[in-house]
């Protein structure tokens, strides 16, 4: 098993240490961050280890690519810190756990991958998806989740299973190489995660904003104008894969969305509450809850985009309630080409 | 009198198409779904008023026909199989919803209402009102809930068992004579029981030995506009009364039940406290969601236990009243059998009852789903010891009546009463209980039922 590519030099070497300052549920000071931030590079307990909410952001934050986060759990795995209480942690590892249920499927492209999520796959439909074929479930399922749990060596385990699974089902017997990734989760396996631990990936992973993007452009004659403000709840496993981020302002050009400017975007977007609310940090749920959609309605959105299906199990509820309609990205696509 | 001949006369009393001695009614009529053996009756016979009851009543007294009153069947436990023979009186037909006030929060229903029938009518003509639902198949009635002590989804927030919900009788005797009980025996209205003597107690967990009940007034209750759900997880049995204690302490919880089962694979070795909570209004709701969640801080702290994230598909499910997951479990095992030891035990009781759940489950093989509902803010629990089986496979039908059994010794051994049990598990009961009691209720049914014809065999000694 390859151990993280981490390089603890670079970190203790690091002046603006950007993965705590720029962290929106950790207050320290410089000096004070600086002097935790080391000691989770040395490998010593540290308040961080407990604050964290597990939102992914600092992998983004750091400069130097150097897997902060990736890094934040492996140590706490080590020093035995439950982000989660034990029985949901466990019980969540069982649910979750492969199944040796999958068998052998011929695939043609485009081949969506649903995760964990084949309930959502009534969403994989109509001129956007012409052709496309499914898969999901937990025998495919990226296990990324347990990043929450301080689960890295979950992940290692059956990583390789999952992805030979993949590969032994579905795209080897029907030549096809390349995955679309449903979810961000799979996506930030299989771009980020993977290689920091120097696991090899036999197929091509395309994020789902990508292939939206690329066939809207071929239906852009049918495209009807939404002329719509939309927010966008970036979800924490697009933090590992930045660089996808840019095709939700690409996709909104196409479809005639606007993104009105709002405080909480981009790389200050806040957590959905999913995650702190499994960690019973409720009152702080209920803080983010309330200053993303109060930032919403202040941005008078009429929709909230979700690309995550955990966000949008989450969050649907409350923004509804403050009238704005939550919606799925492949959702809102289909709408623009008035189906 | 022939057998002929009495079908003659109940069609006489209630029409040719409400009485049957067909071999195929005879034989559906002789058992429920559970494990006791089938006791074919002579007749069924299905009364459509209080006086047809009176006159179906007078006429078994007069030939010594037993009877044996039948609500929805679905007691599990054989208390409306005929184990003496004679007349199954199925209520059914006397199914109509007389009066809901309103004011002072109570209906009057004939007993053969049923739970869904009550629930749709309130839903439909008066939604701010509901009453308490059993966790029972909605073909459950009130009548036949209240009559053996059920406990349902306002059990722990509005005073307990069904049969203490009960604002009034209308019954008719073994020897015919049809009596009122309650405030609509001295008025015409079915408010109270009190401040009269409570005669009400005479037909209430007697199973159906002490007379027939024809009509009921029941209390009803607010039906606030919201309504949530929490989960708090558990990995130690021990933990139960704790958690339960505090959740109850709130006075914020609507219906508390605990459970535990062998699947799905990642609950087993789980425990869930349900806990229910509705409120008039969004911020009373959050309130409460607040207050809930802050008693069990210092324990989820620990990181040994917490409030499990409920998504929304199985929010929905934990919101139904009755639990649909109830009825999905009882046919785990296909083939539709299912029985359970329901036992009326303190809250104390919860974790050694836990244990002896699964020990003798695992004794005999057979599979379960081990579990509480709180009972009046904590007066008391209702554990139930559910066990699924198949009814074509009689090897392990003979190992969940033999888990039945001792789970009834064993409940009662932990301090616990079963709860609407088969007639082994009454004379268990019997057995242990004070001579005194024993001799008293006797007297009672010598008195009220001098031809020994009510529902023979349940309440005895053998």
């Amino acid at each position: 098993m390859q151990p993280l590519v981490f390089d603890p030099e670079i970190c203790l070497a690091c002046e603006s240490v950007d993965c705590i300052m720029r962290c929106q549920y950790i207050d320290l000071d410089q000096a004070r961050a600086k002097q935790e931030h080391d000691r989770i590079v040395r490998g010593e307990m540290s308040s961080i280890l407990k604050d964290c909410v597990t939102c992914y952001a600092c992998e983004e934050y750091c400069p130097s690519g150097n897997h902060p986060f990736y890094h934040i759990v492996e140590q706490q795995e080590r020093l035995g810190v439950h982000p989660v209480p034990r029985p949901i942690e466990k019980s969540q590892v069982i649910m979750m756990a492969p199944r040796g249920r999958i068998g052998k499927k011929l695939v043609s492209p485009p081949v969506i991958d649903m995760c964990f999520f084949d309930i959502m796959k009534g969403g994989i439909r109509g001129r956007l998806f012409d052709g496309a074929t499914t898969i999901g479930g937990s025998d495919v399922f990226c296990n990324l989740m347990f990043l929450h749990f301080a689960r890295n060596s979950t992940i290692r385990e059956r990583l390789p299973l999952v992805m030979d699974n993949i590969m032994r089902f579905h795209l080897e017997p029907s030549g096809v190489r390349e995955l679309i990734c449903y979810h961000d989760e799979c996506y930030g396996t299989y771009t980020s995660w993977a290689p920091a631990f120097g696991i090899e990936v036999p197929f091509r992973p395309v994020h789902l904003f990508d292939y939206l993007y690329h066939r809207l452009l071929e239906l852009k004659a049918d495209i009807k104008p939404l002329n719509a403000k939309v927010a966008y709840q970036r979800p924490c496993s697009n933090r590992l894969c930045p660089e996808t981020d840019h095709f939700v302002d690409d996709i909104f050009g196409l479809i005639g969305a606007q993104r009105p400017k709002r405080t909480y975007e981009y790389g200050n977007a806040l957590c959905c509450g999913g995650v702190p609310e499994a960690a019973q940090r409720f009152d702080l749920v209920e803080e983010i809850r309330g200053k993303n959609v109060a930032d919403m309605k202040e941005a008078g959105v009429q929709y909230c985009v979700f690309n995550c299906p955990f966000c949008f199990w989450t969050l649907a509820e409350p923004v509804a309630k403050a009238g704005i309609f939550p919606v799925m990205m492949s959702d809102l696509c289909l709408m623009a080409l008035g189906e | 009198m022939e057998r002929t001949e009495i079908i003659v006369q109940l069609k006489a009393i209630v029409g040719d198409a409400y009485v049957s001695d067909a071999p195929e009614d005879l034989f559906i009529y002789s058992r429920d779904q559970g494990v006791q053996e089938p006791h074919l009756p002579d007749g069924v016979v299905m009364p459509g008023s209080a006086s047809e009851v009176v006159s179906i009543i007078r006429f078994a007294g007069r030939e010594n026909i037993p009877v044996v009153p039948m609500g929805g069947g679905l007691v599990l436990s054989g208390l409306t199989v005929p184990l003496k023979g004679g007349l199954v009186l199925d209520m059914k037909r006397m199914n109509r919803i007389l009066e809901v006030n309103e004011s002072s929060h109570y209906a009057v229903v004939e007993a053969g209402t049923s739970q869904g029938m009550l629930d749709a009518y309130l839903r439909k003509h008066h939604p701010q009102l509901k009453h308490s639902l059993p966790d029972a198949p909605p073909a459950a009635t009130i009548a036949g809930n209240i009559a053996i002590h059920g406990s349902g989804h306002l059990s722990q927030s509005e005073g307990g068992f069904h049969s203490e919900m009960v604002t009034g009788l209308e019954v008719v005797l073994p020897t015919g004579e049809l009596v009122k009980l309650g405030s609509c025996s001295t008025v015409p209205a079915w408010f109270s029981r009190a401040p009269l003597p409570d005669l009400a107690g005479l037909f209430l967990g007697w199973n159906g030995t002490t007379g027939v009940i024809t009509k009921v007034g029941i209390k009803l209750f607010p039906r606030p506009k919201y309504h949530d759900v929490l989960v708090y997880m558990t990995e130690d049995i021990d933990l139960a009364p704790m958690v339960l204690g505090r959740v109850i302490g709130t006075s914020m919880a609507e219906d508390i039940n605990y459970a535990l089962a062998p699947k799905p694979d990642y609950l087993r070795g789980f425990q869930m406290t349900v806990v229910n909570f509705t409120a008039n209004t969004e911020e009373e709701l959050a309130f409460k969601r607040k207050t809930l969640r802050s008693v069990m801080k210092d324990l989820y702290e620990t990181r040994d236990s917490g409030f499990m994230p409920v998504p929304p598909n199985m929010k929905a499910g934990f919101l139904e009243a009755p639990q649909k997951a109830l009825s999905k479990f009882a046919d785990v095992r296909k083939g539709g059998g299912f029985e359970y030891v329901g036992a009326i035990m303190p809250i104390e009781r919860i974790p050694d009852a836990c244990r002896a759940g699964m020990e003798i489950t695992a004794r005999h093989g057979i599979t379960y789903s081990l579990g509480a509902r709180i009972i009046g803010r904590g007066n008391a629990a209702m554990f139930f010891f559910a066990y699924p089986f198949n009814r074509v496979d009689m090897d392990e039908v003979e190992r969940v009546k033999k888990a039945l059994e001792e789970t009834n010794e064993t409940a009662l051994a932990l301090g616990g009463i079963p709860w609407k049990t088969e007639v082994q598990g009454q004379q268990a009961i019997l057995r242990q209980m004070e001579p005194g009691t024993y001799a008293l209720m006797k007297r009672i049914r010598a008195v009220l039922d001098p031809a020994g014809i009510m529902n023979p065999g349940n309440w005895e000694v053998a």
